[in-house]
C-alpha cells in the first residue's frame, strides 16, 4: 500500500510500518460491524432441541403414532366394536370368528375367499367376541393419547391458575393455598384415584344421562375429574415457585411503577416468563396421565365397554399370557413406547428451553 | 418555571418492614425513618449515602411501590392518597432503576418495553401512532428505531439503561426518580448517561431525584444534595455548600473518601476513615443514628436524636456538636 503522506520505510529497518496505522476508511469500518441476527428465545430453544437427537427421534415417533391413530380407523374396513361373527342384527354369532390368530379368517370369509373375493386380513386376529384386534389396539391408543392430552390440559389450567394466584399475591393467601396443596399432596394418590373412580362411576351415571357426556362414559369422566381434583398440585407448586422467583425481578416493580394492574402483570410479565416451564411440565404430565388411565382401565375402572383403551386391552388379554402372548404384548408395548417417547421428548424440551432446570 | 413552586414534597416519610424472626415473631426494620424534603420544579436533588441506608426505599415509597408506613407525599401540592391519586401520579413521576439487566423483561422486544406505559395509560390510539412514538422515544435516548424489534438481552448495559430511560419518558413525566442509574455501568459509559440526563432535563424541563452512592456523580448533576444515613437525612443543602463545606461528621468523612484529582491539594488532605460498620437497621442505635461511628459523639448523642437545624441559608444539618 503506497501512500504519499506516509514516510517510506527501509525494508530492513525495525521501524514500525506506519501504513498499518492508517485510519480505516468508511468501507473498512462498515465491514467491522458484524450484525448478528436477532435471535428470539424460541428460535434459540428450537435450535438446541434440534441438536438433541434422542428427543427429535421420539418426537417423530410420536407424530407417526398420532397420525396413524387418526388415519387408520378412517381407512380400515372393520370398526372397533363390530363383532365380525354377527352378519345381521339379532343373529346368533358365528363362533368361528372368535379368537382368531393373526391373519386367519372366519368361516364365511374363507368361503368368500374360495369364491375368489379379496378380503382384508385381520392383522392381529380377533378377540374373544370376534372383534378385529388390530383396530381395537389402534383405537385404544387413540383413547389413551387423548385422555393423556386432555387430562394434562386440565392439570395445566387448574395448576397455572392456582399457582399464579398463590405466587403473585403471596403472604397469607399463599400460605393458606399452599397448605391446601400440601394436604392434597399428602393423600395416597393411587388409593384416592381408585376411590374417586368408584364413587364417580356410581354417582355420575344418572347425572349425565342423555347428554354428550354419556357417550364418553362415566369411566372417562371420572378419570378427568380425578385429574382435575388431585393431579394439579405439583403443577401448581411448580408455577408458584416460578412466579415467586420472577416476582423478585425488578421488571415487575417497573411495571408496577408504570401503573400496571395485577392482571396485566400476570398476563404480560409473569406467565410469558413461565411458559417454558408450563409447556415442559405438561409434556411430562401426559405420560403420567396415560399411565394412570391405563392403570385404572386395567383395574376395570377406566373407559367403559365397548370402548377400548390400552390398559383395558392389556387387562382383558392377561389370561392369554401363556397361549397368545402377543395379545398382551401389543397394548403393553404400545404404552411403553408412548410413555417413554413422551418422557424423553419432555426431557429434551426442558433441556432446550429451560437449561437452568437441567438435572 | 416558577422559582418557588415545589413539585414533589415528602413529609416525614417512614417505611418499616416486618422481618419475620423464627416461626411467629417479627421485627421492625426501619429502612426509612422520618425523611422530609422538597424538590422544586426543574431542580435536581441528589440523594447520597452508603449502600443499605434506605435510598432505594425512599424512591420506591414515593411512588407507593411500597405502601409508606407513615408520612405524606405531595405532588404539585396534591396529597397522594388512595389508588386513583397514586395512579395519576405514576403518569407524572417515573423511575429509572439501578439494574439495567433485571429491570427489562427478557421476553419482550424493545418496542414492547418502551411501549408498555403507552399501552397501560392508553396514550396512543392507533398502532401507527404508537410505533411513531416509540421511534421518537428511542431517538431521544440515542438509540436507533431499528433496535425496536430486538430483545433486551442483545444490548449492552449502557444501551439497556437507555431503553429504561426511554420507557420512563414515554408518559411525558415531569419528574424522574433515578435510582443509581449509572452505578451498574462501566465508568466510560457513566459519563455518557449522566450527560444524557442533563440534556434531557434541559430539553424536557424535568425534575430529578437523583440517587447515588458516589458523591462526585451527584455533585456534578445536582443543584442540592441530601446525605442519608441509616434511614435519616443527616444533612441537606446546595450542592456546592455540601461539597466544599460539609458540616455533619458523616458528610465530612464521606467527602474525605472522594479521590481528589489535584495531588498538591490531596497531600494536605486528611482522609477520615470511619471505624466499624453501619449498624443493622434492625438494631438502630438510640439517639443519633451515627453515634456508633462518630468521632465527636458525646453523652447527649446517645440520649436524643438531633433535629435538622439550619447552619447556613438553605443548609440544614442534624448534629449536636457542630
Ligand atoms: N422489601 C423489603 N423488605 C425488607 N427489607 C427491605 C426491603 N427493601 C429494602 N429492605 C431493607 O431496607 C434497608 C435499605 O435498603 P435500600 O433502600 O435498598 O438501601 P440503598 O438503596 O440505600 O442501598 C436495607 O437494610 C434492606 O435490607
Ligand atoms: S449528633 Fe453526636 S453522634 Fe450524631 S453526628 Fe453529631 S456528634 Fe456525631
Ligand atoms: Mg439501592
Amino acid at each position: 500500500m503506497s501512500n504519499n503522506s506516509m514516510p517510506k520505510k527501509n525494508p530492513l529497518s525495525f521501524q514500525l510500518d506506519l501504513s498499518k496505522w492508517e485510519k480505516a476508511s468508511a468501507a473498512e469500518k462498515e465491514q467491522q460491524i458484524v450484525e448478528r441476527e436477532s435471535v428470539t428465545f424460541f428460535k434459540d430453544g428450537m435450535r438446541r432441541l434440534w441438536k438433541n437427537k434422542v428427543a427429535i427421534t421420539c418426537a417423530f415417533l410420536l407424530i407417526f403414532i398420532i397420525v396413524a391413530v387418526i388415519v387408520i380407523p378412517m381407512v380400515y374396513p372393520y370398526t372397533y366394536s363390530q363383532q365380525l361373527g354377527v352378519a345381521q342384527k339379532g343373529q346368533v354369532p358365528d363362533s368361528s370368528y372368535n379368537g382368531l390368530k393373526p391373519m386367519e379368517y372366519g368361516a364365511t370369509e374363507q368361503a368368500r375367499i374360495a369364491a375368489g373375493e379379496k378380503i382384508f386380513p385381520h392383522l392381529l386376529g380377533t378377540d374373544d367376541l370376534g372383534r378385529d384386534y388390530f383396530i381395537r389396539v389402534v383405537y385404544g391408543t387413540r383413547i389413551s393419547l387423548s385422555v393423556g392430552l386432555f387430562a394434562s390440559i386440565i392439570v395445566l389450567i387448574i395448576g397455572t391458575l392456582y399457582g399464579s394466584i398463590s405466587g403473585y399475591f403471596g403472604g397469607k393467601i399463599d400460605l393458606i393455598m399452599m397448605r391446601i396443596v400440601d394436604i392434597i399432596y399428602s393423600l395416597p394418590d393411587m388409593l384416592m384415584v381408585i376411590l374417586f373412580s368408584v364413587v364417580f362411576q356410581q354417582t355420575l351415571a344418572p347425572l349425565i344421562e342423555g347428554t354428550f357426556f354419556e357417550k364418553l362414559g362415566t369411566g372417562m369422566i371420572s378419570i378427568f375429574l380425578v385429574f382435575a381434583l388431585l393431579y394439579w398440585v405439583s403443577m401448581a407448586r411448580l408455577i408458584r415457585g416460578q412466579i415467586l422467583s420472577i416476582k423478585q425481578q425488578e421488571f415487575i416493580l417497573t411495571a408496577k411503577a408504570l401503573g400496571a394492574k395485577p392482571a396485566r402483570i400476570i398476563r404480560k410479565h409473569l406467565l410469558p416468563n413461565c411458559i417454558s416451564v408450563m409447556v415442559i411440565s405438561t409434556a411430562l404430565q401426559i405420560p403420567n396421565a396415560i399411565f394412570t388411565e391405563s392403570f385404572l382401565s386395567f383395574l376395570g375402572l377406566g373407559v367403559s365397554i365397548p370402548m377400548p383403551s390400552l390398559g383395558s386391552l392389556a387387562s382383558e388379554n392377561l389370561s392369554y399370557i401363556y397361549s397368545d402372548v402377543y395379545r398382551l404384548l401389543v397394548p403393553a408395548l404400545t404404552i411403553c413406547v408412548i410413555v417413554l417417547s413422551l418422557n424423553l421428548f419432555g426431557d429434551g424440551l426442558r433441556d432446550a428451553f429451560d437449561p437452568k432446570q437441567k438435572k | 418555571m416558577s422559582e418557588n413552586k415545589y413539585l414533589l414534597e415528602v413529609c416525614d416519610l417512614k417505611q418499616h418492614f416486618n422481618i419475620p424472626t423464627g416461626l411467629f415473631g417479627s421485627k421492625k426494620l426501619k429502612a426509612v425513618d422520618g425523611v422530609s424534603f422538597a424538590i422544586k420544579e426543574g431542580e435536581t436533588l441528589g440523594l447520597v449515602g452508603e449502600s443499605g441506608c434506605g435510598k432505594t426505599t425512599v424512591g420506591r415509597s414515593i411512588l407507593h411501590l411500597y405502601e409508606p408506613t407513615a408520612g405524606e407525599v405531595y405532588y404539585d401540592g396534591q396529597l397522594i392518597k388512595g389508588k386513583k391519586a397514586v395512579n395519576e401520579m405514576r403518569k407524572k413521576v417515573q423511575m429509572v432503576f439501578q439494574d439495567p439487566y433485571s429491570s427489562l423483561d427478557p421476553r419482550m422486544t424493545v418496542a414492547d418495553i418502551v411501549g408498555e406505559p403507552l399501552d397501560i395509560h392508553k396514550l396512543c390510539k392507533t398502532k401507527a401512532e404508537r410505533d411513531a412514538r416509540i421511534a421518537e422515544l428511542l431517538k431521544i435516548v440515542g438509540l436507533n428505531s431499528e433496535h425496536a424489534t430486538r430483545y433486551a438481552h442483545e444490548f449492552s448495559g449502557g444501551q439497556r439503561q437507555r431503553i429504561g430511560i426511554a420507557r420512563a419518558l414515554a408518559v411525558n413525566p415531569k419528574c424522574i426518580i433515578c435510582d443509581e442509574p449509572v452505578s451498574a455501568l462501566d465508568v466510560s459509559i457513566q459519563a455518557q448517561i449522566i450527560n444524557m440526563f442533563e440534556e434531557l432535563q434541559e430539553k424536557l424541563g424535568l425534575t430529578y431525584l437523583f440517587i447515588a452512592h458516589d458523591l462526585l456523580v451527584v455533585k456534578h448533576i445536582s443543584d442540592r444534595i441530601a446525605v442519608m444515613y441509616l434511614g435519616h437525612i443527616v444533612e441537606m443543602g446546595p450542592a456546592n455548600e455540601i461539597y466544599n463545606h460539609p458540616t455533619h461528621p458523616y458528610s465530612i468523612s464521606l467527602l474525605s473518601a472522594v479521590p481528589i484529582p489535584d495531588p498538591d491539594y490531596a497531600k494536605n488532605h486528611k482522609r477520615i476513615v470511619l471505624e466499624g460498620d453501619v449498624p443493622s437497621p434492625l438494631n438502630m442505635p438510640s439517639g443519633c443514628p451515627f453515634r456508633t461511628r462518630c468521632p465527636r459523639a458525646t453523652e447527649q448523642c446517645a440520649q436524643e436524636m438531633p433535629p435538622l437545624a439550619e447552619v447556613a441559608p438553605d443548609h440544614v444539618c442534624a448534629c449536636w456538636n457542630l
